[in-house]
Protein backbone atom coordinates (compact mmCIF):
# COMPACT_ATOMS: atom_id res chain seq x y z
CA UNK A 1 0.00 0.00 0.00
CA UNK A 2 2.84 2.74 -0.70
CA UNK A 3 1.59 5.67 -1.82
CA UNK A 4 3.46 8.59 -2.76
CA UNK A 5 0.31 10.98 -2.09
CA UNK A 6 0.11 12.09 1.54
CA UNK A 7 -2.61 10.49 3.20
CA UNK A 8 -4.81 11.50 6.40
CA UNK A 9 -6.51 8.61 8.64
CA UNK A 10 -8.94 9.69 10.76
CA UNK A 11 -10.67 7.30 13.28
CA UNK A 12 -14.17 8.78 14.16
CA UNK A 13 -15.21 6.99 16.98
CA UNK A 14 -17.69 9.92 18.81
CA UNK A 15 -20.95 10.39 17.60
CA UNK A 16 -21.45 13.71 18.41
CA UNK A 17 -22.61 16.63 16.34
CA UNK A 18 -19.26 18.70 17.01
CA UNK A 19 -17.01 15.98 16.27
CA UNK A 20 -18.14 14.33 13.45
CA UNK A 21 -17.58 18.01 11.81
CA UNK A 22 -14.28 18.10 12.93
CA UNK A 23 -14.34 14.88 10.95
CA UNK A 24 -15.71 15.69 8.08
CA UNK A 25 -14.18 19.02 8.07
CA UNK A 26 -10.82 18.05 8.25
CA UNK A 27 -11.62 15.16 6.00
CA UNK A 28 -12.68 17.87 3.19
CA UNK A 29 -9.87 19.94 3.73
CA UNK A 30 -6.97 17.37 3.42
CA UNK A 31 -8.75 16.12 0.06
CA UNK A 32 -9.14 19.65 -0.99
CA UNK A 33 -5.22 20.43 -0.11
CA UNK A 34 -4.41 17.20 -2.08
CA UNK A 35 -3.98 14.49 -0.14
CA UNK A 36 -6.55 11.66 0.29
CA UNK A 37 -7.85 10.82 3.25
CA UNK A 38 -9.88 8.22 5.14
CA UNK A 39 -12.27 8.23 8.35
CA UNK A 40 -12.45 4.90 10.11
CA UNK A 41 -16.00 4.98 12.35
CA UNK A 42 -15.76 3.13 15.01
CA UNK A 43 -18.10 3.06 17.95
CA UNK A 44 -20.81 5.57 18.59
CA UNK A 45 -19.26 7.46 15.04
CA UNK A 46 -20.64 4.60 13.63
CA UNK A 47 -24.46 5.05 15.09
CA UNK A 48 -23.42 8.14 12.79
CA UNK A 49 -24.02 6.25 8.91
CA UNK A 50 -27.07 4.54 9.76
CA UNK A 51 -29.71 5.83 7.68
CA UNK A 52 -31.15 9.31 8.13
CA UNK A 53 -28.45 9.28 11.27
CA UNK A 54 -26.05 11.91 10.40
CA UNK A 55 -27.40 14.73 11.85
CA UNK A 56 -28.60 13.53 14.91
CA UNK A 57 -26.03 13.71 17.33
CA UNK A 58 -26.03 15.23 20.25
CA UNK A 59 -23.89 18.42 21.19
CA UNK A 60 -20.31 17.07 23.33
CA UNK A 61 -21.14 19.50 25.79
CA UNK A 62 -23.74 21.90 26.82
CA UNK A 63 -25.86 19.82 24.82
CA UNK A 64 -28.66 20.24 27.60
CA UNK A 65 -31.66 17.66 26.53
CA UNK A 66 -30.89 19.06 22.56
CA UNK A 67 -31.24 22.75 23.87
CA UNK A 68 -28.11 23.51 23.30
CA UNK A 69 -27.79 21.65 20.12
CA UNK A 70 -30.80 23.91 18.63
CA UNK A 71 -28.90 27.09 19.93
CA UNK A 72 -25.41 26.10 18.49
CA UNK A 73 -27.37 25.19 15.09
CA UNK A 74 -29.15 28.41 15.00
CA UNK A 75 -25.76 29.68 14.98
CA UNK A 76 -24.34 27.63 12.45
CA UNK A 77 -27.19 28.30 10.08
CA UNK A 78 -26.29 32.15 10.68
CA UNK A 79 -22.66 31.46 9.59
CA UNK A 80 -23.40 29.60 7.06
CA UNK A 81 -22.33 26.89 7.80
CA UNK A 82 -22.84 23.42 5.51
CA UNK A 83 -24.51 21.06 6.78
CA UNK A 84 -23.00 17.45 7.53
CA UNK A 85 -24.57 15.39 4.75
CA UNK A 86 -23.22 18.48 2.30
CA UNK A 87 -19.78 17.55 3.77
CA UNK A 88 -20.22 14.22 3.19
CA UNK A 89 -21.26 14.08 -0.18
CA UNK A 90 -18.10 16.49 -0.75
CA UNK A 91 -15.71 14.25 0.99
CA UNK A 92 -17.29 11.23 -1.27
CA UNK A 93 -16.61 12.98 -4.63
CA UNK A 94 -13.19 14.15 -3.96
CA UNK A 95 -11.85 10.36 -3.15
CA UNK A 96 -12.48 10.08 0.34
CA UNK A 97 -12.76 6.71 1.58
CA UNK A 98 -15.35 5.31 4.57
CA UNK A 99 -14.39 2.63 6.33
CA UNK A 100 -17.04 0.82 8.74
CA UNK A 101 -15.94 -1.22 11.96
CA UNK A 102 -17.10 -4.95 11.85
CA UNK A 103 -16.65 -5.21 15.43
CA UNK A 104 -19.32 -2.01 16.64
CA UNK A 105 -21.04 -3.65 13.75
CA UNK A 106 -21.22 -6.78 15.52
CA UNK A 107 -21.63 -5.35 19.50
CA UNK A 108 -23.91 -3.00 18.99
CA UNK A 109 -25.86 -5.89 16.50
CA UNK A 110 -25.81 -3.02 13.57
CA UNK A 111 -26.71 -5.17 10.16
CA UNK A 112 -24.67 -3.68 7.19
CA UNK A 113 -28.70 -2.98 6.22
CA UNK A 114 -29.00 -0.52 8.48
CA UNK A 115 -26.08 1.36 7.34
CA UNK A 116 -25.65 3.80 4.16
CA UNK A 117 -23.78 0.76 2.57
CA UNK A 118 -23.39 2.92 -0.34
CA UNK A 119 -21.13 5.54 1.00
CA UNK A 120 -19.29 2.59 2.83
CA UNK A 121 -15.63 1.87 1.04
CA UNK A 122 -14.66 -0.69 3.10
CA UNK A 123 -15.88 -3.20 6.03
CA UNK A 124 -12.66 -3.54 8.26
CA UNK A 125 -11.03 -4.15 11.66
CA UNK A 126 -7.52 -2.92 13.16
CA UNK A 127 -5.92 -4.09 10.48
CA UNK A 128 -7.61 -1.81 8.06
CA UNK A 129 -6.39 1.28 9.92
CA UNK A 130 -3.03 0.25 10.52
CA UNK A 131 -2.13 0.03 7.21
CA UNK A 132 -3.98 2.99 6.24
CA UNK A 133 -2.21 4.64 8.92
CA UNK A 134 1.28 3.33 8.83
CA UNK A 135 1.10 5.11 5.57
CA UNK A 136 -0.15 8.32 6.80
CA UNK A 137 1.33 12.05 7.78
CA UNK A 138 -1.73 12.62 9.48
CA UNK A 139 -4.02 10.56 11.91
CA UNK A 140 -6.13 11.52 14.27
CA UNK A 141 -8.90 10.08 17.25
CA UNK A 142 -11.73 11.87 17.30
CA UNK B 1 -14.39 17.85 -55.72
CA UNK B 2 -14.13 20.82 -52.81
CA UNK B 3 -10.47 19.86 -51.09
CA UNK B 4 -10.93 19.20 -47.34
CA UNK B 5 -8.41 21.02 -44.66
CA UNK B 6 -8.57 20.13 -41.21
CA UNK B 7 -6.00 22.70 -39.18
CA UNK B 8 -4.24 20.50 -36.54
CA UNK B 9 -1.60 23.51 -35.77
CA UNK B 10 -4.51 25.23 -33.26
CA UNK B 11 -5.94 23.18 -29.99
CA UNK B 12 -9.51 21.66 -30.78
CA UNK B 13 -10.64 23.61 -27.54
CA UNK B 14 -8.61 26.63 -26.13
CA UNK B 15 -8.44 27.05 -21.96
CA UNK B 16 -12.15 28.24 -21.04
CA UNK B 17 -12.38 29.63 -17.63
CA UNK B 18 -14.19 28.54 -14.64
CA UNK B 19 -15.73 30.74 -12.43
CA UNK B 20 -16.86 29.84 -8.92
CA UNK B 21 -18.70 31.99 -6.13
CA UNK B 22 -18.34 31.15 -2.37
CA UNK B 23 -18.77 34.82 -0.97
CA UNK B 24 -20.94 34.20 2.20
CA UNK B 25 -19.38 30.50 2.43
CA UNK B 26 -17.15 29.93 5.36
CA UNK B 27 -14.86 26.84 6.29
CA UNK B 28 -14.53 24.40 4.43
CA UNK B 29 -16.69 25.42 1.83
CA UNK B 30 -14.11 27.62 0.02
CA UNK B 31 -11.44 25.61 -0.28
CA UNK B 32 -13.69 22.15 -1.48
CA UNK B 33 -15.37 24.31 -4.15
CA UNK B 34 -12.05 25.35 -5.59
CA UNK B 35 -10.94 21.99 -5.55
CA UNK B 36 -13.73 20.63 -6.98
CA UNK B 37 -13.97 22.90 -9.98
CA UNK B 38 -9.76 22.33 -10.69
CA UNK B 39 -10.69 18.72 -11.02
CA UNK B 40 -13.97 19.51 -13.56
CA UNK B 41 -11.19 21.91 -15.77
CA UNK B 42 -8.94 20.97 -17.93
CA UNK B 43 -5.70 21.56 -18.29
CA UNK B 44 -5.20 25.07 -19.71
CA UNK B 45 -8.18 25.99 -18.02
CA UNK B 46 -8.40 29.22 -15.48
CA UNK B 47 -10.52 28.80 -12.41
CA UNK B 48 -11.27 32.18 -10.97
CA UNK B 49 -12.89 32.08 -7.02
CA UNK B 50 -14.78 34.57 -6.10
CA UNK B 51 -15.25 34.97 -1.98
CA UNK B 52 -15.67 36.34 1.38
CA UNK B 53 -14.16 33.98 3.85
CA UNK B 54 -10.68 35.70 5.07
CA UNK B 55 -8.79 32.16 6.22
CA UNK B 56 -9.36 30.93 2.04
CA UNK B 57 -7.84 33.98 0.83
CA UNK B 58 -4.67 32.35 2.36
CA UNK B 59 -5.46 28.41 1.90
CA UNK B 60 -6.54 28.35 -1.67
CA UNK B 61 -3.18 29.36 -2.32
CA UNK B 62 -1.37 27.12 -0.25
CA UNK B 63 -3.96 24.55 -1.35
CA UNK B 64 -2.92 25.36 -5.30
CA UNK B 65 0.78 25.07 -4.58
CA UNK B 66 0.17 21.98 -3.08
CA UNK B 67 -1.60 20.51 -6.10
CA UNK B 68 1.57 21.28 -8.13
CA UNK B 69 -0.33 24.45 -9.99
CA UNK B 70 0.37 28.12 -10.23
CA UNK B 71 -1.84 31.18 -8.78
CA UNK B 72 -2.08 33.34 -11.27
CA UNK B 73 -3.47 37.03 -9.47
CA UNK B 74 -5.01 37.52 -5.94
CA UNK B 75 -7.12 40.60 -6.12
CA UNK B 76 -8.99 42.26 -3.13
CA UNK B 77 -11.82 44.50 -2.95
CA UNK B 78 -13.27 45.17 0.16
CA UNK B 79 -13.94 42.17 2.04
CA UNK B 80 -14.30 40.06 -1.39
CA UNK B 81 -11.27 38.37 -2.97
CA UNK B 82 -10.56 36.83 -6.34
CA UNK B 83 -8.28 34.41 -7.25
CA UNK B 84 -7.25 33.20 -10.22
CA UNK B 85 -5.99 29.53 -10.88
CA UNK B 86 -3.75 28.07 -14.06
CA UNK B 87 -5.11 24.37 -14.25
Amino acid sequence: MESKTERATIILHSGDMDKVYSALIVGTGALAMGMEASIYFTFWGLERLKKSALEKGPLSRMHMFGLGKWMVQRRMKKANVAALERLLQDFKELGGKIIACEMTMEIMGIKKSDLREELIDQYGAVGAYIQEARNSTVTLFI
Amino acid sequence: MPEITVDVSRPVCPGVEIRIDVCGQTCPVPLVETRKALRRAAPGDIVTVVGTHPASKEEIPMAVKALGLQVLSIEEEGNRWTIRIQR
